[in-house]
């Protein structure tokens, strides 16, 4: 069964006796580490106690207790339960914290992250500027202290917005009369704006030095945030000499809408829908990892027959997503249209599932803390099990038939490097990157949530770490996710597919979780701090796609500008995940 | 209906040549030639666009209106599909991408989020509305709409095409040539549209004795 996230196996109290108190609020695990010995500590967890993926940074802001905390959990790439470990600091503006990112590389974009919305400065750290707000932004806002222009009530749901029969907007109630808020005596004609003279900066001291010999002028090139190729609406500025790529800096957060924030004024159920605005292909899966992780604080069962139909979904939505990665892959690298085309062939059929039993095509809400809203009809089963058996695993072959003897793809695809094992570690990496660097770590077996140890299937793993076993990886998964479903099919009793009664209001006991679950993107985890309330009191999503960005100024810097495009598609990306 | 008096042109064929020649306005030939070949903009922003794919796809077929042909640069693009979460990081870009745009020139906005802030209206970052900045010729609601919505939206703007004038429009007019101009907004403390200089003036300077 699910080993819950802060099962100690460890005693990091007892190694350093001065440093290091265990956590012990009700409802919290893990460890407080001493601001000053961070760093000692942090080395020892990775080195001696082998932790060597850290696979989230967040911070929380206790206003009433006057803290700021720094949340770390760091886990094993060989399987097995995570570390907890803390930082608490007196709550200023801004408040210091050393930078793990000499320890993790993973937590480069982190930091920054916790820098931007919450203030917290990471002493230490390479490059510590704002990453989804722009520079010059006013304020932090996940400080609890920090009110949007919008702002109506600290949580919800909100009084009527029909008081006495008459609407009100909520631009009314703002002094500028739209979603603005500006200081006092703000003049905007004096306003000088910053125009991203760090972000060049920063881009010019990560650069590579060309060697020597011939000499040659480095341009800067912007890509995106309107670009076809990035997957949305990011943007990347890149240093060229020649045709490779001396230096690189993503910019991000042109989709950045705020999750965090809004999800801590939700009520826990609201959220459901918003998660499925994460990572807009994978609804299911972003449902998912929400509601294990509530269920996880809430301490409630599953009921089974509902166990089963999560599980196909999740395992339906991992297929569509690699049939739509494969299309657009090859869309980023000149086949326009026709093998995208193929996929969402297929695409469409899976979503014709997903509208059965949920009702809507790509944003579903179909998760409930304790099961599914709605059972599956049986004629809908009949449908899954058509196209698990027949349809996707012929189309899936001849995908594969079609694409792999074609030499041109292949020499694109074959020995251009993406990331090793090691380096992949070091940037929390994970998901199909991960595993096509060598390393077999899949969630579902290394860290097993629901009811995936049930199931007969292989965890998906290649050897060389190139583009062309990071595309045909995303195959084996499908063709495992297959195996699964199959499996669910077979297995799947019957009973309610609740274990709890609706509600609209879940009681939520004070405490934190921390919930994982392997998204076909990578890991994707949810950390909710819960103080009793309706409402969580920290709500925080640690995307895949955003955390497997960190690696991308090391995995290009070298490589030619034309496989460019094929590196960043291989992380797989999403813009609503990634700037949530 | 406006539409038919541009189409009827009120004008007697004599009979022995009726079967032979066909007449119809200049009007009506010039919107024909439009609404059939309306090039979009390939422009994506959230989740909308992936229906928006989903929508040229096979099952759902937009060539079918003469809409296949997606432009990355604006510079050939005679639509703009705003589809998705307009937000105040992103606005500049897509002001920018609009003025590059040659008229004539459409703005769609699909979804719940470019018509209005959607269910992320209350961000801080987000922008209520594409509206505020660009002017919308059709709404498309739904999150997402569906590809069906999407097609029914587009129809309906090849309907707003089939009633425009070639005396009256705007981009014919060198009076009127940068009537469409928009302004670039600036990132600063918050997203200043510098056409409202004067009014955040006044309301920051009474910021304070109103709170
Ligand atoms: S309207 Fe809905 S589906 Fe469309 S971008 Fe907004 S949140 Fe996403």
């Amino acid at each position: 069964m699910t080993a819950p996230a802060s099962t100690q196996t460890v005693d990091l109290a007892a190694r350093f006796p001065e440093s290091v108190t265990a956590d012990t609020r009700p409802g919290f695990a893990g460890f407080i580490v001493k601001k000053e010995n961070l760093l000692e500590v942090a080395t020892a967890i990775r080195d001696e106690f082998g932790y060597d993926l850290l696979t989230a940074v967040t911070g929380v802001d206790y206003l009433a207790e006057n803290k700021m905390e720094v949340v770390y959990h760091a886990y094993k790439t060989t399987g097995g339960p995570g570390l907890i470990f803390r930082v608490q600091v007196e709550r200023a503006d801004p408040v210091e914290v050393p930078s793990v990112t000499g320890i993790w590389l993973g937590a480069e974009y982190q930091e920054r992250e916790a820098w931007d919305l919450m203030g917290i400065k990471f002493s230490g750290h390479p490059d510590l500027r704002r990453i989804l707000m722009w520079e010059g932004f006013e304020g932090h806002p996940l400080r609890k202290d920090w009110k949007e222009a919008f702002f109506e009530e600290e949580v919800k749901p909100f009084k009527s917005r029909w008081p006495d029969g008459q609407h009100t907007y909520a631009e009314f109630k703002n002094p500028f009369r739209d979603n603005l808020s500006f200081p006092e005596n703000f003049d905007p004609e004096k306003y000088e704006p910053e125009n991203e003279k760090d972000l060049y900066a920063s881009l010019e001291n990560h650069t590579l030095k060309g060697e020597g010999g011939l000499k040659t002028d480095q341009i800067v090139v912007n890509m995106g945030p309107h670009h076809p190729s990035t997957h949305g609406v990011l943007r990347v500025a890149v240093t060229l000499e020649g045709e490779t790529i001396m230096g690189l800096k993503p910019v991000m957060g042109y989709l950045h809408r705020n999750h965090d924030k809004i999800g801590e004024r939700n009520t826990y159920l609201q959220i459901i829908p918003y998660t499925d605005r994460l990572d807009y292909f994978n609804s299911m899966s972003n449902n998912f990892g929400y509601c294990t992780t509530v269920e996880k604080l809430m301490k409630i069962p599953v009921a089974e027959r509902a166990e089963y139909i999560r599980v196909i979904m999740a395992e339906l939505s991992r297929i569509q997503n690699h049939l739509i990665f494969i299309g657009m892959l090859m869309n980023d690298l000149g086949t326009m249209y026709t093998p995208s085309l193929y996929a969402f062939e297929e695409r469409e059929l899976i979503l014709d599932i997903f509208e059965a039993v949920s009702g809507a095509r790509m944003m579903c809400n179909y998760f409930r803390f304790g099961g599914v809203v709605r059972d599956i009809p049986d004629d809908v089963l009949q449908k899954i099990k058509d196209l698990v058996v027949e349809r996707i695993p012929a189309k899936t072959d001849e995908m594969e038939r079609f694409l792999n003897d074609n030499e041109v793809l292949m020499g694109r695809l074959k020995g251009i490097h993406v990331i090793n094992a090691e380096d992949a570690i070091k940037y929390s990496v994970t998901g199909p990157v991960l595993r096509a660097a060598g390393i077999p770590y899949d969630l579902r077996r290394a860290d097993p949530y629901s009811i995936y140890d049930r199931f007969d299937f292989d965890v998906a793993v290649r050897y060389n770490g190139d583009l062309l076993d990071n595309y045909l990886i995303r195959f084996d998964e499908i063709r495992q996710s297959l195996r699964i479903v199959e499996q669910a099919l077979k297995g799947m009793p019957q009973g309610p597919i609740n274990s709890q009664k609706p509600a609209y209001q879940v009681r939520v006991p004070a405490g934190e979780a921390y919930g994982r679950i392997e998204s076909p993107k990578g890991e994707l985890a949810f950390y909710i701090v819960s103080n009793g309330k309706p409402n969580p009191y920290r709500y925080h999503v640690r995307p895949a796609s955003f955390v497997n960005m960190t690696a991308i100024e090391h995995i290009c810097r070298g490589s030619k500008i034309q496989d460019f495009v094929a590196l960043l598609a291989m992380l797989d990306i999403v813009m609503g995940e990634l700037d949530r | 209906m406006e539409n038919e008096k541009l189409s009827l042109p009120n004008y007697n064929i004599p009979e022995d040549i009726q079967n032979v020649v066909a007449i119809t306005t200049l009007d009506r030939l010039y919107n024909w030639g439009r609404r059939s070949s309306v090039w979009p903009l390939m422009f994506g922003l959230a989740c909308c666009a992936i229906e928006m794919i989903a929508a040229q796809t096979a099952r759902y077929d937009m060539a079918r209106f003469g809409m296949e042909v997606m432009r990355p640069t604006p510079r050939q693009a005679d639509m703009m599909l705003v589809s998705g979460t307009v937000t105040k990081k992103m606005l500049p870009s897509i002001v920018r991408l609009y003025n590059q745009m040659p008229e004539p020139k459409y703005v769609v906005a699909m979804g719940a989020c470019a018509s209005s802030g959607g269910p992320f209206k209350e961000g801080y970052n987000v922008v209520a509305g594409i509206d505020k900045f660009l002017p919308v010729d059709v709404y498309i609601p739904g999150c997402p709409p569906t590809p069906q919505a999407l097609i029914a939206g587009l129809i309906k703007l090849q309907e707003k095409i089939d009633k425009q004038s070639i005396k009256t429009v705007r981009w014919y007019d060198k009076n009127k040539a940068d009537s469409n101009y928009v302004p670039m907004p600036i990132l600063g403390p918050d997203l200043i549209d510098v056409r409202r200089n004067e009014e955040y003036k006044k309301a920051a300077a009474t910021k304070e004795s109103a709170s």
